[in-house]
């Protein structure tokens, strides 16, 4: 079997523990203080990328592409971390990260930096990604980079990913009531969106790193801007999700009242 | 010109992220040294900050759990980091600005770790700066890391210094450990025999080799030396008790006892046979130094990073104080800034993390320094025998004479162009050996400064840091780990000679005459950057620092009230009070080049592009806040140094002959009007007198003193409106939702 194109979409988000506060800026929605909070690679897509990695190595003659959307400088930020976890080349597109962003501009952006990775045979192709963002969540980016690039088999929430020896693909998405449903395709090209999958995130390796830094600084001198994106979508306002906790100390309630209780409180 | 008055502009926005810290310490051009920080800080706020939080530093003993953060070190490349890339590193050149970052990293959780972390580069130093090729070449590939594919087990290291017992920390000076010839059969081989007991001995719970400082108890082997004793050597290997120590308890110590035979090409560096006795190449005082000057700015780091961490636990405890209570409601002024309503609580905070960035600003500088000198002492000693020059008196001489040329040096490049000779200053700085002099001369004060200062003053300051949480600060659960960190510095101050060991180099290395100059170059400098950047608390330092010349001149002429000589070795109450009084300058002068680096390349990071204007004023004005402190605690030991061995008169016949007799002044007064109001001791009738220990003192001689301190209080100016407008911010940053460790 020939060795494996996987192409992962993951992008930087702001880090989650920071303070993230809308505000309006003269473009629309920003995050406040945006441009200095510190970012990370967006966690599913993270998932991908170790899946990524995982499977490169087990197939001999694989190689692993990082093609990531975010502002260039923050882009070099995660990957002095990220460049050390696994090997890949990055292909980096210079654009915002904040979550404002429409996901088909999204989408259009990085099918177009997929379009011109030198060498792809795109027949071969197993684009990955995560299937939600850790930035706004639409879930709707990779499936339309897939589109745009014309692969018609799509998986969203997968947890697993076996090459069987025929080249075919087996494939653990996850499905409603904690279920997962295994489908079995003819082979690449195919689109797969990464849930938390099994791989625990790689220890960082500074051995890795120094390799995949001789790609990743060029990568990111040579980063293309990103067409102006956010231009087709309005928004009306932006929140974030209120926070709410009422406590009361109750002793000696039944399991059956705290239950009810519960299911009360949902529904309202 | 206006006053210098920021206070409508921009202000701190976030607190400083990685981008900015790269450009402070110089390594924003240095992916490798960026992918070290990120991989240490994973391992500092992961595993070590997991072991922390779950209790692991309560026990003496070498836990599994303490032992498991070994490996991280290994798989995260934190341990070969001192190592080059054809030993199992990956960071090519000089690593003494790595190794002071993976400290700091380490360190901004626990200290303990950070010190577990490089004890093993302890050990090793010795080989790596005096060793034989064979030796460091043997010793360095065993403790470096597995490779990819590889199945063994890197070796770890202990260096054994410190006896005799039962003390710790003592005079290094002082062995009492021996060597003897065990057997020297003709042809082969001389084997030693080494008795060595040791006392707070890191990594010794499981370091499979040690170097160990021995005496010569026998006549056929010259004097001192180190040796590498290794687990299997024959003999006696006991790793001894875990020492009771009551900080950094995540790092591995113990007292061992040693009695083992070894090859005597185990002593460090070689030696050579002379007239049948054994003379090694190096005694163990002249490695000791070679090794302690540059780790001992780790450890300075250490206590710094400390500082720094403390600043968003602090913070967030601060606005948090009061939320819950009944009389606290969401959106209320208590609600949202709790104690940090309060000037007080918001000033003290200031102070924390000004002394933080000086300490990490004079650390690094010291850090980044010795990567300057290491490859320049390489080339001094290539020039050196390329001229023929041996060692001892020959090279002091020779080198003596590169210094002159340093100063030299100094004094064009201090003179105005047009006004000297440019092809000489050309000259001089293509000079090797006039840089090698500068550096070297530079880095002999800043290394102990650092170490002194950072964590001497550090400890000091940590200890405000902690009480500013309240009595949440000695408890356990305070986030940062802050009661932990307090304590842990006392043992900074002392680890790798202890204060007073850095105070009596301080006062040799201060006092040559290169560095004098330097400093004199120094404050020329800071009076150009007050000019170019008021507000920073240049001008203050540049007037500090001529008191601080002054003083010294002054002291090393003077002599006390009894005739004897004031600057001299011995007479350490006055300098090693000089010496502390150094350390601030440097401290504050490190700080305010930093923030004109961050000014310099700032606007070329986009990320810190952003709110750049506010960072800058903001750290300007923690700049204007230490220099004051710096200038205050300069001024105070110097006066007291000035004035305080002279003799304050009495009210005897001879100090009364100074003064004006009562009935004289009236008589006086009657000729020229408002003579009286002139005169300062008068002697009534009867003798009588002011109520006071004697005539006032004449300051005879030191009036350039006295206008120089009255200048400096003057310069003060500013200072404290600098620290209302830092606080203010501190009031206002935007911090993480959370820790981004546990607690």
């Amino acid at each position: 079997m020939n060795g494996l194109q996987i192409v992962v979409c993951g992008s930087v988000v702001p880090d989650p523990l920071q303070t993230l506060e809308p505000t309006a800026g003269p473009a629309g929605p920003v995050l406040k203080n945006e441009a200095m909070l510190p970012a990370v690679l967006d966690p599913w897509a993270g998932h991908a990328l170790w899946e990524a990695a995982h499977l490169a190595a087990a197939v001999p003659g694989s190689k692993v592409w990082l093609v990531a959307l975010g502002p260039k400088a923050k882009l070099q930020q995660v990957m002095m971390v990220v460049g050390q976890k696994v090997p890949f080349e990055l292909v980096a597109v210079d654009g915002p990260a904040g979550g404002f962003t429409d996901s088909h501009e999204t989408a259009a952006a990085l099918a177009e930096a997929v379009k011109a990775i030198p060498g792809l045979d795109r027949s071969r192709l197993l684009l990955f990604g995560g299937w939600e963002s850790a930035a706004r969540g639409a879930g709707t980016t990779l499936a339309l980079v897939g589109a745009r690039l014309e692969i018609p088999d799509l998986f969203l929430g997968v947890d697993a990913l076996a090459v069987r020896e025929d080249g075919s693909l087996e494939v653990l998405e996850r499905i409603e009531g904690g279920r997962h449903q295994v489908s079995v395709c003819a082979g690449a090209p195919a689109v797969l969106g990464w849930a938390t999958g099994n791989r625990p995130e790689p220890r960082n390796n500074p051995q890795v790193g120094m390799l995949n830094m001789r790609g990743i600084l060029p990568a990111l001198q040579k980063a293309r801007p990103a067409p102006a994106l956010g231009g087709g979508v309005t928004f009306e306002a932006v929140s974030l999700p209120k926070q709410q906790r009422e406590t009361r100390v109750v002793k000696d309630l039944p399991a059956a009242e705290i239950a009810r209780e519960l299911v009360a409180w949902i529904e309202s | 010109m206006a006053a210098h008055d920021p206070a409508a502009g921009e202000s701190l926005r976030t607190l400083p992220g990685d981008d900015v810290r790269q450009i402070l310490w110089r390594f924003a051009d240095r992916f490798d040294l960026q992918m070290v920080v990120q991989s240490t800080r994973a391992v500092a706020r992961g595993p070590v900050a997991r072991l922390v939080a779950s209790g692991g530093r309560n026990s003496h003993d070498w836990t599994p759990g303490k032992n498991e953060l070994l490996r991280a070190y290994d798989e995260s490349g934190i341990t070969a980091v001192f190592m080059d890339p054809e030993q199992g590193g990956f960071i090519e050149g000089p690593k003494n600005l790595a190794l002071a970052l993976v400290a700091f990293e380490l360190a901004w959780v626990d200290a303990g770790a950070a010190t577990g972390a490089l004890a093993g580069n302890l050990a090793l130093s010795p080989i790596h700066e005096r060793g034989t090729k064979a030796q460091a070449d043997h010793y360095m590939a065993l403790a470096a890391p597995a490779k990819p594919g590889e199945d063994r087990k890197p070796w770890r290291g202990a260096f054994c210094l410190t006896e005799p017992l039962p003390y710790v920390g003592v005079d290094t000076g002082m062995l009492s450990g021996k060597a003897t010839i065990a057997e020297w059969e003709e042809g082969k081989e001389p084997v030693l025999q080494i008795e060595k007991r040791g006392r707070f001995i890191t990594n010794m719970g499981f370091a499979n080799f040690v170097t160990a400082a021995v005496d010569s108890a026998d006549p056929r082997l010259k004097g001192s030396c180190i040796v590498i004793l290794e687990e299997g050597d024959p003999g006696t290997f006991d790793r001894g008790t875990p020492t009771r120590k009551m900080v950094h308890q995540l790092s591995s110590t113990s007292d061992p006892i040693f009695s083992l035979r070894v090859p005597a090409s185990r002593i460090v560096g070689g030696y050579e046979v002379k007239d049948g006795v054994i003379v090694p190449r190096w005694d163990h005082g002249e490695i000791i130094e070679a090794v302690f000057k540059r780790t001992r700015v780790g450890v300075a780091v250490m206590t710094a990073a400390k500082l720094l961490s403390a600043v968003e636990p602090v913070i967030r405890y601060q606005r948090g104080r009061f939320r819950g209570a009944e009389q606290t409601k969401p959106g209320s002024l208590r609600h949202e800034l709790g104690l940090q309503q309060r000037e007080d609580a918001l000033h003290r905070l200031t102070d924390v993390w000004a002394t933080g960035e000086a300490a990490a600003s004079l650390a690094f500088a010291a850090a980044r320094l010795y990567d300057e000198v290491d490859p320049l002492e390489r080339r001094k000693s290539e020039l050196l025998a390329q001229a023929g020059v041996g060692g001892g008196r020959a090279e002091f001489a020779y080198l003596k004479k590169v210094n002159e040329r340093a100063i030299e040096y100094l004094s064009l490049s201090r003179l105005p162009q047009g006004e000297r000779d440019e092809a000489r200053l050309l000259e001089l700085a293509n000079d090797e050996l006039v840089r090698f002099a500068l550096v070297d001369s530079e880095a002999g004060v800043l290394c102990p400064a650092a170490k002194l200062w950072c964590t001497g003053h550090g400890a000091t300051v940590m200890r405000e840091a902690v009480s500013l949480v309240g009595g949440y600060g000695i408890t356990e659960d305070c986030p940062g780990f802050l009661g932990h960190k307090w304590m842990d510095a006392q043992l900074e101050a002392t680890y790798e000679g202890p204060e007073a060991v850095q105070r009596r180099n301080l006062s040799v290395t201060m006092a040559q005459p290169l560095f004098l100059e330097q400093l004199r170059t120094w404050a020329g400098e800071l009076r150009r950057i007050a000019a170019a950047r008021p507000g920073t608390g240049a001008c203050t330092l540049a007037t500090a620092f001529r008191l601080w010349l002054w003083t010294f001149d002054h002291l090393t002429t003077a002599k006390d009230a009894n005739g004897e000589k004031l600057y001299v070795g011995p007479r350490q109450g006055v300098t090693f009070r000089l010496a502390d009084a150094l350390c601030w300058l440097l401290a504050s002068r490190a700080q305010i080049l930093d923030l004109l680096e961050l000014a310099r390349r700032g606007p070329e990071s986009p990320l810190a592009g952003e709110g750049l204007p506010g960072l800058l004023e903001f750290l300007g004005d923690l700049c204007h806040v230490q220099a004051a402190a710096a200038a205050g605690e300069v001024g105070r030991i110097c006066a007291e140094l000035t004035y305080g061995y002279n003799r304050h008169p009495a009210w005897d016949s001879e100090a009364r002959s100074v003064c004006y007799a009562a009935e004289d002044l009236e008589a006086l007064e009657g000729i020229i009007s408002g003579m009286a109001g002139c005169a300062t001791d008068v002697i009534g009738e009867g003798g009588a007198h002011p109520d006071k220990a004697g005539p006032c003192a004449s300051c005879q001689g030191l009036h350039d003193f006295a206008a120089l301190r009255m200048k400096l209080d003057g310069c003060l100016t500013g200072a404290q409106l600098a620290k209302d407008r830092a606080a203010q911010a501190l009031s206002k940053v935007m911090i993480p939702e959370a820790l981004d460790y546990p607690a």
